[in-house]
């Protein structure tokens, strides 16, 4: 069977999780790996849910707010701009490859994007392989 | 006497010492546990023998305080053996609670350590190719050293563990109460947090806080720090902000940034993740390429916000092993 990746996604209340239900009400399809949570601002994603998404067995994570600029809250996505770039340094120290964790910014009209998004992220980490946190945990704890 | 005094065991696993110095540094004290109680073992002071502890009924020890990460199988042997043969199992100091700096180490494989410190190192001869075994053979007979682990664990990872005092080492007044408390019953729930705050460092920190707006972060030599404001706002690292406090903010009242020792708060999960959400949200930018700079400014981001606590994050360890 081939591997089918998992992406844990967490989308904006107020742009990119409209932009995925444009994309449904639009009938555009895109690759079912992806698992959407809603959350009101990407600043609501503290960097314990990526790395709890991927000690748990999430192949990649994804994460979208509104544009630049656009925040409902006027500054929650910046607050997310910075703090992805360094989790992502900070992931590679433990050996997690850049592509799985990705931030974008969708817009609640584009749905299209928030496909192309999913469907590059999906053939991207299916090139990738597995992640091996699920099993360099569990592999731990038999032997030491 | 048994029966009538405290029995007691104290116990380095992969630990500096400095924890058990730290019990030293209670001074006087020390005469008054020493009249409360039989410090059965104690191998930086006194005289008891591993033998010793294997002969006493299960059960017979009142309190041992374990300091030091499990690193190898004797740590595991004695974290086991004290288990089993106490009634109050504490891990004591930042290794035991959360891995401590030993537990850096989860960084790097096993076969990395090795390399580095037996093969590969500037400090030694040139083509050696000895490395440590739990097994060698000397003239006909067997040698056994204890067998380094894959990565290092914390005290829990291996025993159920009654009380977790944090800290690197603990304070000095925070172990006096907690002895106290033992002596006087007034021990917490099993499996608290004992000797330290339930809220933030920056709550007992006596520099005075506005707004943080960082342009660029400095290691503390390149800056003069102002001894009046928060460290995070002169862009000096402090981990103040997601470390529990109880420590008398003695650091950051000397000048020094919170190193993040006393471990995370309560229901935080991962120290290191919820250090990074809070320390990183200060950078003043809202432009990509001027943050990556920004970020360019923290060597060693992951050492310092698992400078002590690795082997209890989610990930644990690298993956790349």
């Amino acid at each position: 069977m081939s591997f089918e990746p998992k992406i844990v996604s967490f989308l904006c209340n107020w742009c990119s999780y409209s932009g995925a239900d444009l994309a449904g009400t639009s009938r555009v399809h895109y690759k079912p790996n992806v698992r959407v949570i809603r959350v009101m601002c990407s600043a609501r994603v503290d960097p314990t849910f990526v790395v709890k998404a991927l000690a748990e067995g999430a192949d990649g994570v994804l994460v979208c707010g509104c544009h630049p600029g656009d925040c409902h809250y006027s500054e929650g996505n910046y607050k997310t701009m910075r703090r992805m770039p360094l989790l992502k340094r900070m992931l590679a120290d433990f050996g997690i490859e850049e592509e799985r964790v990705r931030l974008e910014w969708v817009s609640a009209s584009e749905g299209t994007r928030f496909a192309d998004i999913v469907d590059d992220m999906t053939e991207r980490l299916r090139a990738l392989g597995p992640s091996r946190v699920k099993t360099a945990l569990a592999y731990d704890a038999v032997e030491r | 006497m048994a029966g009538e005094k405290l029995q007691i065991a104290l116990y380095w696993g992969a630990a500096c010492g400095g924890c058990d110095v730290a019990v030293l540094d209670t001074n006087e004290f020390i005469l008054d546990v020493h009249a409360a109680a039989d410090i059965r073992l104690w191998p930086i002071a006194v005289d008891g023998k591993y033998a010793d502890v294997e002969a006493m009924e299960d059960g017979e020890l009142d309190l041992a305080l374990y300091n030091g990460a499990v690193r190898n199988s004797e740590n595991e042997h004695i974290a086991k053996l004290l288990r089993r043969k106490s009634k109050v199992l504490v891990a004591f100091g930042s290794c035991a609670h959360l891995g401590g700096i030993p537990g850096l180490a989860n960084l790097a494989s096993r076969d990395e350590i090795m390399n580095v410190a037996y093969l590969h190192n500037p400090s030694i001869e040139k083509g050696n190719t000895t490395l440590p075994r739990p097994e060698s053979g000397v003239n006909g007979s067997t040698l056994t050293i204890p067998e380094f682990y894959k990565r290092v664990y914390e005290l829990d990872d291996v025993v159920p563990v009654d009380y977790y005092v944090p800290g690197c080492p603990p304070a000095a007044d925070r172990i006096k109460e907690v002895l106290q408390a033992v002596v006087s019953g007034g021990l917490p729930v099993p499996g608290s947090v004992v000797g330290a705050n339930e809220t933030a460092l920056c709550d007992e920190c006596p520099r005075t806080k506005n707004e943080k707006k960082v342009k660029a972060f400095h290691r503390p030599w390149q800056v003069m720090i102002d001894p009046e404001t928060c460290l995070l706002e002169q862009g000096v690292l402090c981990a103040g902000v997601a470390t529990r406090g109880g420590c008398g903010a003695r650091c950051p009242s000397s000048g020094i940034p919170c190193r993040g020792c006393y471990g995370p708060l309560p229901g935080v999960v991962d120290q290191g993740a919820k250090l990074l959400s809070a320390v990183v949200s200060v950078i003043d930018s809202n432009d990509a390429e001027e943050i990556d700079r920004i970020l360019d400014g923290l060597p060693d981001f992951t050492g310092f916000a698992y400078r002590f606590s690795a082997p209890s994050s989610l990930l644990q360890r690298s993956v790349r092993q």
